[in-house]
């Protein structure tokens, strides 16, 4: 019994883990049509950000429980610097082109913003240890996990919410969720579309750079993290339908779960289980779990 | 007319044996390793950090006997450094392209790569020293003329580690493993799994767990080891993989309850230092690093790379250094018979070669004289004073640890190591 909840609680948290970066992805599909390849890369910035701000924090002597703070520090200006650089100088200007067209120039922007960690950072692997080790560790039976693991959760668990609440009980969201129906109308209408859409991206960043800062105590923050959970984010976010955010939370319990159990009992498996539920959910749901109907445009 | 004839005399003699360099003119050496992507950090710039090294000393004189002679017999050496990242596709297209600039190749730390470029060598008749990449295969699969590789294969890497596991544990009864589900960690954990059932009939495999190539994330991983009750955890993890499955593993008690055998594990000493918990068992691909011997060599590139670059040389920065000082044993060997020795004169003095690295004595015994092999040594990682030392050391010579020429690594291994 305890072996299944250990099963279980891998994969929860590998849930979260996919869940924060696939919320971002599944918001800036839904409102803008981009699927942002370079969520990778500012996943990999907030994981950089954070391993240099909270080292910094450390370093300097600081009490250890407060570089948690520089890790979400690391986040927002990961999405409040980044997100709106890449929105306005790059993205703004490719606006009406095809989604591919798009999916190319978020490439582009990956690609570029890969070269520029290695021009900050190195080639070095950063490491950022306190924050993952210092909470202790907690049992399930024999196994010993670290506490940080319900801080993954945690946070996950509040993000959703925040956000779902954001989309769907404040004057904001409904506004944005208004342009996610029809863009069109909703310009016609007097919304501000251009001010949602660098509003939605710096969210969508932040969200991605939430990702790696929370991730970077667990890792060696190194060159390509970027590029590995770009390709799961994807699979998250197809299996749960694109822009839909229960979608990437359910899609991210379905991935998680599935693939810890394949990893106790069918290791070879591991990796063709999460692309044998994407295969499966899109063959009784080809676009996905919760893709919302769309209007018939005449 | 003229120009037809002109033309037929410039293509002959691109096909009778180029000159290498005439006395004096620098020789261009194409180095390639990974200068960007996850293998730069741990084996890619510390590779091109040595090759760098290397040439400069090498130009300046200054490094100790038996390589006290300026450049390659006097000329000086002039490094082209491309980018290995990529992909072996994009490897063999840069490859057509440096060829043509360079006099020779020393590069590769990608076993994929060196398998894609060893036949395009071959084909456009280039010198190429593969100076790290691990797959047995180049070799036991295929036979050339033109490829060389002066780094040891990765056999010996995952024998040795079996060798040194159960002369310290007789009584290991089962095993598990964690490696990457790419050609290195399938090829590592073979070896490994094969070693250990020849040595002990009987021993029980209780998971092999594959992971994708930096999945970061091995909570699940980690849990399944824990719960396996394997008594020792194999894995040729690299980079940022074995920081992370090190960094998870330790404060959940992996390391505390199984032996835990890094078989590349020796580049995470300068990144990890004493975070390598006590009693991890730790492989450097050959005798490099803590491992390697105590000679002036040694002492000598120790000191001068410690001293550039603020940090100890890693295996692939002794690995380049080797391969540039096997290219320039070679190259004198050439000379010492020639003016100006051209290429076949120098794969002539290659081939069988036996020439001194940082690391110790290389051999090319194998494949034909092609390929090298070393002695190799195993030791367990332990904190002294906030600092970690390797303790235990065991040498294993290279015949023990390599297959004999023309038996492949795998059926050597099944046959329980005959000779």
């Amino acid at each position: 019994m305890s072996s299944i909840l250990a099963i279980l609680f891998d994969g929860v948290v590998y849930s979260s883990w996919l869940f924060m970066m696939a919320a971002g992805l599944t918001l800036i599909y839904g409102v803008m049509r981009i699927l942002n390849i370079a969520h990778g890369s500012l996943y990999a910035l907030g994981a950089y950000a954070a391993a240099t701000i909270a080292g910094a924090w450390l370093a300097a002597g600081y009490a250890p429980v407060g570089s948690y703070a520089m890790l979400a520090l690391a986040a927002v200006l990961v999405g409040v610097v980044v997100g709106p650089l890449v929105e306005r100088g790059l993205l703004r200007r490719m606006y009406g082109q095809d989604e591919v067209v798009l999916l190319l120039v978020t490439y582009a922007a990956f690609l570029m913003l890969e070269d520029a960690i290695k021009l900050v950072w190195g080639v070095e692997s950063k490491l950022l240890t306190e924050p993952y080790s210092l909470p202790g560790n907690f049992h399930i039976g024999a196994l010993a996990y670290p506490r940080y693991n319900l801080v993954l959760i945690t946070v996950a668990i509040v993000t959703g919410l925040a956000l779902a609440w954001a989309l769907y009980r404040t004057r904001q969201g409904k506004l944005l969720l208004a342009v996610i129906h029809d863009r069109e109308i909703s310009a016609a209408m007097g919304i501000n579309v251009t001010r949602v859409y660098l509003v939605t991206f710096t969210l969508g960043s932040m969200l991605a750079g939430l990702g790696g800062a929370l991730t970077a105590p667990t890792i060696a923050v190194s060159p390509g993290i970027g590029v590995e959970v770009i390709v799961l984010s994807f699979a998250v976010v197809v299996v749960g339908g694109l822009g839909s955010l229960g979608g990437a939370a359910l899609g991210a319990l379905l991935v998680g779960v599935v693939r810890s159990f394949a990893v106790r009992y069918w290791p070879e498996a591991e990796l063709f289980t999460i692309y044998g539920v994407m295969a499966l959910v899109l063959i009784a749901r080809p676009k996905g779990l919760f893709s919302a109907p769309e209007a018939r445009k005449i | 007319m003229t120009r037809l004839l002109l033309a037929v005399l410039v293509a002959l003699s691109g096909v009778s044996a180029p000159t290498v360099a005439a006395a004096q003119q620098p020789i261009k050496i194409g180095i390639v390793t990974f200068l960007s992507g996850p293998a730069a950090g741990p084996f890619g710039v510390p590779a091109r950090n040595a090759a760098e090294l290397m040439a400069e000393t090498l130009n300046a004189g200054t490094v100790p006997a038996p390589y006290a002679t300026k450049g390659l017999g006097g000329n000086p050496i002039e490094l082209i450094i491309i980018d290995e990242a990529g992909g072996p596709q994009k490897q063999v297209a840069e490859f057509r392209n440096l060829a043509q600039r360079v006099d020779l190749i020393v590069g590769y730390i990608s076993s994929g790569d060196c398998l894609a470029i060893a036949p395009v060598a071959e084909e456009l008749k280039k010198l190429t020293v593969l100076f790290d990449c691990g797959t047995p295969r180049i070799f036991e699969d295929a036979s050339y003329k033109y490829v060389f590789r002066t780094g040891p294969h990765a056999t010996m890497d995952n024998t040795s580690a079996a060798l040194y596991v159960l002369e310290r544990n007789p009584n290991v009864k089962s095993i598990a493993g964690i490696n990457q589900n790419y050609a290195w960690g399938q090829d590592s954990w073979v070896d490994f799994e094969a070693a250990m059932k020849a040595l002990k009939p009987g021993i029980e495999v209780k998971t092999s767990q594959m992971t994708k190539l930096f999945a970061g994330q091995f909570g699940a991983e980690i849990s399944t080891l824990l719960s396996s009750g394997a008594d020792v955890v194999h894995s040729s993890f690299w980079g940022g993989d074995l920081e992370g499955l090190v960094l998870q593993g330790a404060p959940r008690g992996l390391f505390k309850n199984h032996l835990v055998v890094l078989s590349a594990g020796e580049p995470a000493i300068n990144r990890l230092g004493a975070k390598i918990p006590d009693g991890t068992i730790i492989g450097a691909r050959g005798p490099f690093g803590p491992f390697a011997p105590d000679t002036a060599l040694s002492r000598w590139f120790r000191g001068v790379f410690q001293e550039r670059y603020a940090v100890a040389p890693n295996y692939a920065s002794y690995k380049m250094a080797q391969g540039i000082l096997g290219v320039k044993t070679a190259y004198e060997k050439a000379k010492a018979g020639a003016a100006s020795p051209n290429q076949d004169q120098i794969i002539a003095a290659f081939e069988k070669l036996s020439f001194e690295g940082p690391g110790g004595m290389v051999h090319m015994s194998l494949g034909k004289g092609h390929q090298a092999v070393m002695d190799v040594a195993v030791g367990t990682a332990r904190t002294v004073g906030g600092e970690l030392r390797i303790v235990d050391v065991k040498r294993y010579p290279a015949d023990r640890v390599n297959p004999p020429e023309g038996v492949k690594s795998e059926a050597w291994i099944k046959s329980g190591f005959k000779k």
